[in-house]
């Protein structure tokens, strides 16, 4: 009886140390994990046809497509602030700089490096054309230029439009723009 | 009768019992060494991947920001892997037919993902949310080391237990004002223990060491 006893103990023993990952690989997904059960192999499943995700209903067309009754619109759906044109700046220097540069001239370093080179923001055309422009470019593509709607969300692509036409501003400031007490800085640099 | 045991079993009898001390001894440092080897953690060794994509290149060489690819990091748990369109962006003009890219191309070609194999693979039963160490001023570098200088990518942290604890009981040291979080070539000397504390305050950081924090 008392070896029976030391045997299952021994057994209880050996059965606790083994080595399982039950628990290190539980049966959930982790986020983009490969899955058996779906024909195309992912977990991650796309977004029903005919559908609008949680957040994503847009009913604004000015704020989603950048147009007013079909038309490019030229201002912004939101306010206008300081902290926008952060956030744009900050978006921007993520996501376009590689190709526009930081000033927007379109030489990039991944434009040295062989990517066709877009257009510069300062161009005449590309000044006049209206902010749902850009807006419109970086949700749909344009050219070689693949859309960023996936990465981008709507509000910070609304704050890179209006960055990208303070960049195309700051290009063609005169110094009676700047304002009187940075003035003096500029004509000491001159 | 005979004696069963030769008097030289007295000498062999304490040297085995003082020996089986020792010898557990070995083994449980043995076994030690072992978990926290490279064989385990599976720090320092470059993953092989499907295309043997260079952070270092991307980053260091082109200047690329983190988020241009990984770009949910500051609000999702998940920092996120670039879709093969990210890669085409690009790729579609530079590099378009060379060798090593044909899986990219394969992949927007087939509408089938890349398998990456993942580096960075905590267990199920802990929780991890990047976006909330991000906004408290924990860098990238201070977890996945210099990125930027990795021709592939491997770990430098253990992600053991001990590890996420050594933070998680005294954060200042970790921690940096958030315009430098992805900021590769960030130097945590740059900072004094006056700023840190301050940065403690500024971003309500706090020593989290209950176990339903990770253990939820």
């Amino acid at each position: 009886m008392k070896a029976l006893r030391r045997l299952c103990l021994a057994a209880t023993l050996l059965a606790a140390s083994a080595c399982r990952q039950d628990m290190h690989d539980q049966p959930r997904f982790e986020a983009l994990e490969g899955s058996s059960f779906f024909a195309d192999g992912l977990s991650a499943r796309h977004q029903v046809e005919g559908t609008i995700a949680r957040g994503e209903l847009q009913l604004d067309p000015h704020l989603a497509t950048g147009r007013i009754d079909g038309a490019f619109a030229n201002s912004l759906p939101m306010p206008l602030t300081r902290e926008l044109l952060e956030r744009g700046r900050e978006r921007f220097d993520i996501f376009c700089s590689a190709c526009h540069d930081r000033a927007g001239y379109g030489e990039g370093m991944v434009v040295r490096r062989g990517m066709k080179q877009p257009p510069s923001f300062h161009i005449e055309r590309l000044q006049q054309v209206p902010l749902g422009y850009f807006f419109d470019v970086m949700t749909r593509g344009f050219g070689a230029m693949i859309d960023v709607a996936d990465r981008v969300p709507v509000a910070d692509r609304w704050a890179i439009a209006a960055y990208v036409r303070t960049l195309q501003l700051s290009q063609h400031a005169t110094l009676a723009e700047v304002a009187p007490e940075s003035r003096s800085k500029l004509e000491d640099q001159r | 009768m005979a004696q069963i045991f030769h008097p030289s079993f007295n000498t062999i009898s304490k040297v085995s019992i003082f020996g089986a001390i020792f010898f557990l001894g070995a083994v449980i440092y043995g076994w030690d060494t072992l978990l926290r080897s490279p064989y385990a953690t599976q720090v320092n060794v470059a993953r092989e991947q499907p295309v043997p994509f260079s952070h270092k290149h991307h980053v260091a060489g082109l200047g690329i920001d983190c988020r241009f690819c990984h770009s949910t990091v500051e609000e999702s748990a998940f920092a996120g892997i670039p879709a093969t369109k990210t890669c085409m962006g690009c790729h579609a003009t530079v590099w378009k037919d060379a060798e090593i890219l044909e899986p990219v191309r394969a992949s927007l070609r087939d509408d089938r993902p890349i398998e990456w194999t993942r580096v960075h693979d905590l267990p199920d039963f802990a929780y991890f949310d990047h976006s909330v160490h991000v906004a408290k001023g924990v860098g990238c570098s201070t977890c996945h080391g210099r990125v930027d200088q990795m021709p592939l990518m491997w770990r430098v942290n253990t992600l053991n237990m001990d590890w996420c604890l050594s933070c998680h009981r005294d954060p200042a040291p970790n921690l940096r004002p958030r315009d430098s979080i992805f900021d590769m070539r960030w130097d945590p000397d740059t900072l004094d223990a006056n700023q840190r504390a301050q940065l403690m305050m500024d971003y309500h950081v706090e020593s989290m060491t209950d176990c339903s924090v990770c253990h939820r």
